[in-house]
């Protein structure tokens, strides 16, 4: 089975943003320049991450999707403050493929089973913000990063399953956004423990890292973030990118952002993998740009 | 020459799965389409899609409710495209066995079976869900290749395409098989034609460039139909 590389747009507002442990967020860009860019270089799928929805309960992406979801012909999810199975219907008739719920999830479960009786299983993803503990332990965490629940990661993994998940996305709290490398053991353990693929996420900081979670975390699929965006971004500026105007730009000046960051690509990443034996779908020489 | 106003598509709208990345993948191959539960319409249009993710059993209940079941029946009928995807094309079978058995739309002879869930005795995940290789069936008796003029024409052999799925159709008969895919244990079939039905396991509106190739290709074949009528 080919593993996907998956990247991952957080969204604020008109504007892809990136943090550190889900703070602090930075504003990159447009996020439909990147979505094209990312679409045209090879990415297996789209995650797009409303950063603000679960907060405030509103939902601004849906008119972003909706633009993408005309130009982007790879699977496209959506997640970010979804309550409800009316939430789900809107992100589906944006263009959505998949949602992504976390929050609205651990506060109700039957939620998963609900969705996905009504959507079909393989639309549901269920997001899992997992946040280690001192003693080594690891909970499960909702509103992007924020706040504790008491839920027990694995324990919450497994019956997300049961009722009905699809997909599950496993983001490290503690390497997200670092460039650390992701939670190896952690998303061992839940690959380990349900019969559906996992997405592993948070950490990503060189092909190496994404080797490693592939090869040893025994996941289907790789989300990744700020290691492409970066990339990306540098490539927008050289071509005199328009960069926007709302949010913190400032850190694009100084040009300090990308050192915990490898130089690559999504196709960069794919060449690496494939050199160590991971089987990737790799995209035609003569991929267009009127695609 | 039918209607200039009328749809050349019409993606039917039973309640199920992503119909605008359908519809977005038509008009980007220069399709004009309609997402329609409308008998009037899917009948009026020269091509017919039956897209569709999610549980057999409502898919069929719904289609029934709506009175779409006779009209799907049709569509195969006459000379028109019929295009199943996903769970459409699973829908165009005798019967599922997805928890329980339920009959399906008939059209194709044949059974909806779930994927296994071991590759050589180790645990694959289910659903598939993820880029996997098409391939031509087995040598044909015939020197022709399955593909030339088909809706995979020109697309290149063990080109990677965008499955979501739990289940696989095993049709009746071996020659309507126009591709096939491999996943766990199984080697199942991925895409299907018979006479103006075609269907596919995989997204082309999901599968990048070469899934839009797939969906040229179903252009060119409605703009070559037409005209056979027109000669007519």
């Amino acid at each position: 089975m080919k593993v996907r590389l998956i990247p991952r747009l957080d969204i604020k507002g008109p504007n892809l943003v990136k943090g550190i442990h889900f703070e602090g967020l930075r504003v990159l860009g447009k996020p439909e320049d990147f979505a094209r860019d990312y679409y045209e270089h090879g990415a297996d799928e789209l995650i797009y991450m409303d950063a603000v929805a679960s907060l405030y309960g509103r939902n601004s992406l849906l008119d972003i999707v909706e633009r993408t979801s005309r130009e982007i012909f790879i699977p496209l999810t959506v997640g970010g403050g979804l309550r409800s199975l009316d939430d789900i219907r809107s992100a589906l008739r944006a263009g959505a493929d998949k949602v992504s719920i976390n929050t609205a999830a651990i506060a109700r479960p039957e939620l998963i089973r609900e969705a996905s009786r009504t959507f079909g299983a393989s639309t549901i993803v269920v997001s899992i913000e997992a946040n280690q503990r001192s003693d080594g332990s690891y909970e499960a965490y909702v509103n992007y990063g924020r706040d504790s629940t008491g839920v027990d990661a694995f324990e919450w993994a497994i019956r997300a399953a049961e009722l009905g998940a699809g997909e599950l996305m496993v983001t490290s709290v503690n390497r997200e956004g670092t460039g650390k490398g992701f939670d190896v053991d952690l998303t061992r353990r839940i690959a380990a423990s349900v019969p559906i693929p996992v997405i592993a996420g948070g950490g990503a900081g060189s092909a190496a890292h994404v080797h490693d979670v592939v090869a040893q975390g025994g996941v289907n699929a790789v989300a990744i973030a700020s290691l492409l965006h970066y990339n990306s971004m540098r490539r927008f500026q050289e071509a005199n990118h328009d960069a926007t105007s709302e949010g913190n730009v400032e850190f694009l000046r100084r040009g300090t952002a990308s050192k915990r960051f490898e130089d690559t690509s999504i196709d960069a990443l794919k060449t690496y993998l494939t050199r160590y034996g991971i089987e990737c779908r790799h995209r035609p020489e003569a991929i267009a740009h009127v695609e | 020459m039918s209607n200039e106003n009328s749809h050349q598509v019409a993606i039917v709208d039973y309640g199920m799965g992503n119909l605008y990345s359908v519809k977005h993948a038509c008009q980007h191959v220069g399709l004009r389409a309609v997402i329609t539960s409308s008998a009037e319409e899917i009948l009026a249009a020269r091509a017919v899609i039956l897209p569709g993710v999610g549980a057999y059993r409502d898919a069929m209940e719904t289609l029934s409710r709506l009175d779409l079941a006779s009209v799907i029946r049709d569509v195969a009928a006459s000379a028109r495209l019929l295009v199943g995807i996903c769970l459409g094309m699973q829908l165009l079978m005798s019967e599922s066995e997805e928890y329980g058995r339920h009959e399906g739309l008939g059209i194709v002879p044949g059974r909806v079976l779930k994927l296994p869930d071991r590759e050589h005795g180790q645990p694959v995940k289910v659903p598939h869900i993820g880029w996997t290789g098409i391939h031509r069936p087995p040598a044909q008796p015939t020197s022709t290749d399955p593909w030339h003029g088909s809706f995979l024409d020109d697309v290149a052999e063990g080109e990677p395409m965008y499955f979501v799925h739990s289940y696989f159709v095993k049709p009746e008969r071996a020659d309507v098989v126009l591709s096939t895919s491999s996943y766990g244990d199984e080697s199942f079939c991925s895409s299907l034609t018979r006479g103006n039905v075609m269907a596919c396991q995989f997204h082309p509106e999901r599968s990048g460039p070469a899934g839009l190739h797939v969906y040229r290709n179903l252009a060119q074949l409605i703009s070559s139909e037409s005209k056979e009528k027109l000669s007519e």
